[in-house]
């Protein structure tokens, strides 16, 4: 069975050939159903898969397709572990509901296949990144992830907003690139090989802890660009101008987790260097106050939750800074369950008011779409962190672990537990300005439940995000035991035991509690507060982050690149072309009397060279 | 008085000069085509009796490659003497200096 794995990239890379070519003769709604079928397989196969982990008579091994590129030894080689089975359970996971949702959701798109051919390599690249036996090939996956966000977040290039979006995604993605790549090529130069099981397992004996500083800091620089985390989050809330699916599947449940798996991954490489295991966790905690913050003071529905997911990737960020790395997925794994909801809630919404997502123009929805209205309540619940949700379990984990580990990382705690309190606050928010209330939006909108296509896949994701958490409680550690052959040489932190765990999580209901009154006490109360100027003119721009990037970065580039087109390019680079094209002329020119058009010249000229030959034959030979 | 190799390489040299002098100086194709076939054959003489006066077989096979590249060679340049003569109807060299650069 382990020999099929390879199917699990084939058949999406497949579905997205197939409906890329010929897409238009597939037509709809075939072409959707086709790729979400290309998306099931692979997660059927890898249950198949991981059901021999859990009853154990499996080990973690190495599958290798073929010799990659032989000179430096690199293979195309796939790793099934543990680690890996719950990415791709995830990813497939998820991903097909969300395929699903999207034949409604995509409904009468003029590039309807086109869409799905997207969406199926996207989980095809995202396959190659989880699913790599090393760096080299993980790269390739981590810049096809890349790609296939390019291409989904500007699906509506039409529209100027969505191109640059895209755009903008891309370039800022490039500079985490940057470090990956740097990062990969010193762990080259140390190792002389890519393959995990090398570079992991020689780490220790290999790496001063300088180099390893390095590698780990480029490493996370990466990690910042693809998982949003601070200083290069800014492309996220933008990525929102691509559908909505889209955003529920790459943005929020699985590609932009890529850096915490690259980092849960390469554990045993961030262990040796607590300095940049330290600023992994600060950037974290950072990032998910930040975010926060701003998620509290958004009108449109879709930035509240990028920016939501913006703070709960910076939570996972700072679980395997604090080399708690099951936690660190385990609030992956949640994570992409509720977000994954949401914005398919969120979606719905906007699906039945005609495209709406300011929240100001929504309200009184719980009467017209009940089932959106349910799972959206069980998602807010859940991403809230309220007993005993899928949330509370892996936040405390978290937070508990940043407890545990004590001195420094007591701040972050704290730094959690008030975001905490603002995570509950904004989600309120949402959902008191969504569905409660009295109706706001505009004359001649009629809000409908959506299609089953979209409601079947709300109401399993609603089921997870309320389950999901039991696999991992402190009264049974389910995936802890599951993980382990994948985190068995690296030492975690483990949350407190006893009776301060509960107070732990005690302190985080209280504030999670808090934080729903205070929302309620604001906005469920008939008249709704006008949030203008001050704070919420500031956070509503994202504290002008992206214009401070636009005068020190942005202008000054763009300053470089005018200069290099409108003089550099035309005076050094025409300059020495032409020159060289001068040059050759003159030198012709000069050198055309030579040819005379009279072959006695010619044999003359033939004549004397022999002659010339001759004498200086014989003064060689010594004869003058 | 006896015949040396000598005075075979001073003959040849002689007939190449002489055959030399001929293309230099001959405004007509066709002597010029003599005069190369008068070089090409006192290059011949010298293979053949350096041939003999070392002992060698080359120098003979030497010979009779000349001997099919001259060949070949006064055909194609016949040829174009003979077009060359019914456009112009002259075999003036210097008349053809239409490739002056």
């Amino acid at each position: 069975m382990i020999d099929f794995l390879w199917l699990l990239i084939a058949l999406p890379l497949l579905g997205a050939a197939i409906l890329i070519l010929f897409g238009k003769r597939i037509g709809e709604p075939a072409s959707g159903w086709l790729a979400s079928a290309l998306v099931l397989v692979p997660f059927v196969i890898a249950v198949v898969l991981t059901a021999s982990f859990i009853n154990g008579t499996e080990e973690p091994q190495t599958i290798f397709l073929f010799s990659w590129i032989p000179m430096v030894g690199a293979n195309a080689s796939l790793l099934w572990d543990p680690l890996s089975s719950v990415m791709t359970l995830i990813v497939t996971g998820v991903g097909s509901l969300i395929h699903i949702y999207s034949v409604g959701y995509m409904h009468g798109d003029e590039r309807y296949p086109r869409f799905f051919g997207y969406m199926n390599l996207f989980i095809a690249s995202m396959l190659t990144l989880v699913l790599a036996d090393n760096f080299g090939l993980m790269f390739v996956g981590w810049e096809l992830v890349g790609l296939s966000s390019y291409l989904l977040i500007s699906f509506w290039f039409t529209k100027p907003s969505a191109a640059a979006a895209g755009k903008k995604a891309f370039i800022v993605n490039r500079i985490g690139d940057w470090g990956f790549l740097v990062g990969l090529m010193l762990i080259f130069a140390a190792f002389g090989t890519l393959d995990f099981g090398v570079v992991f397992g020689e780490a220790e004996g290999v790496l001063s802890v300088g180099m390893a500083t390095a590698i780990t800091l480029l490493l996370f620089v990466g990690a910042t660009g693809k998982s949003a985390q601070i200083p290069l989050y800014i492309w996220l809330p933008d990525a929102m101008e691509g559908p909505t699916p889209v955003s529920a599947l790459i943005h929020a449940a699985t590609m932009v987790t890529a850096g915490v798996y690259m980092i849960a991954r390469s554990a045993a490489l961030f262990e040796l260097a607590p300095v940049t295991l330290a600023i992994v966790a600060t950037v974290g905690a950072l990032t998910a106050l930040l975010a926060a913050t701003i998620a509290i003071g958004q009108r449109d529905i879709k930035r509240v939750l990028a920016y939501s997911t913006i703070s709960q990737l910076g939570y996972m960020i700072m679980a395997v800074g604090l080399t708690a790395f099951t936690a660190g997925i385990f609030h992956l794994m949640t994570h992409a369950f509720f977000k994954a909801l949401l914005f398919l809630g969120a979606g719905s919404v906007i699906h039945a008011l005609a495209n709406e997502q300011d929240m100001w123009k929504m309200g009184g929805l719980r009467k017209f779409m009940r089932i959106t209205f349910v799972t959206m309540v069980i998602g807010w619940l859940a991403i809230g962190g309220l007993f005993p949700l899928s949330g509370f379990w892996s936040k405390d984990e978290i937070l508990g672990s940043a407890f545990a580990k004590g001195g420094f990382f007591f701040i972050l705690w704290f730094i959690g537990i008030v975001t905490a309190l603002l995570t509950a606050f904004y989600m309120t928010r949402l959902i008191i300005l969504t569905f409660f209330g009295e109706a706001r939006w505009d004359e001649g909108v009629h809000p409908h439940e959506s299609p089953p296509t979209m409601t079947v896949p709300l109401i399993i994701l609603a089921a997870l995000s309320a389950v999901a958490g039991l696999f991992n409680t402190p009264v049974r550690l389910g995936l802890e035991h599951f993980l382990e052959p994948s985190f068995e040489a690296v030492e975690q932190v483990h949350p407190p035991d006893g009776v301060t765990l509960w107070l732990l999580a005690l302190a985080s209901l209280v504030v999670v509690i808090i934080g729903i009154g205070i929302a309620y006490a604001r906005y469920g109360r008939g008249e709704l507060p006008t949030e203008e100027g001050g704070y919420w003119a500031a956070a509503l721009d994202g504290y002008g982050v992206d214009a401070f990037y636009g005068a020190v970065i942005v202008a000054p580039g763009r300053a470089i690149a005018t200069w290099l087109a409108k003089w550099f390019d035309p005076k050094v680079i025409d300059g020495a072309v032409n020159g060289l094209g001068y040059a050759t002329r003159s030198f012709g020119s000069t050198m055309r009397v030579l040819q005379t058009g009279w072959v006695r010249s010619y044999a003359a000229a033939v004549v004397a060279g022999a002659l010339g030959i001759v004498l200086w034959m014989l003064w060689q030979g010594g004869v003058f | 008085m006896t015949v040396t190799v000598a005075w075979y390489m001073v003959f040849a040299a002689v007939l190449f000069s002489m055959g030399a002098a001929g293309v230099l100086l001959r405004r007509n194709a066709l002597v010029m085509f003599m005069s190369i076939e008068l070089m090409l054959n006192s290059v011949n003489l010298t293979f053949i009796a350096a041939g003999s006066e070392l002992g060698l077989i080359e120098g003979q096979v030497a010979a009779l490659f000349v001997m099919v590249v001259a060949a070949a060679e006064v055909t194609v340049g016949l040829a174009i003497l003979v077009a060359v003569f019914r456009r112009r109807s002259s075999a003036n060299v210097d008349e053809l200096s239409e490739l002056r650069g």
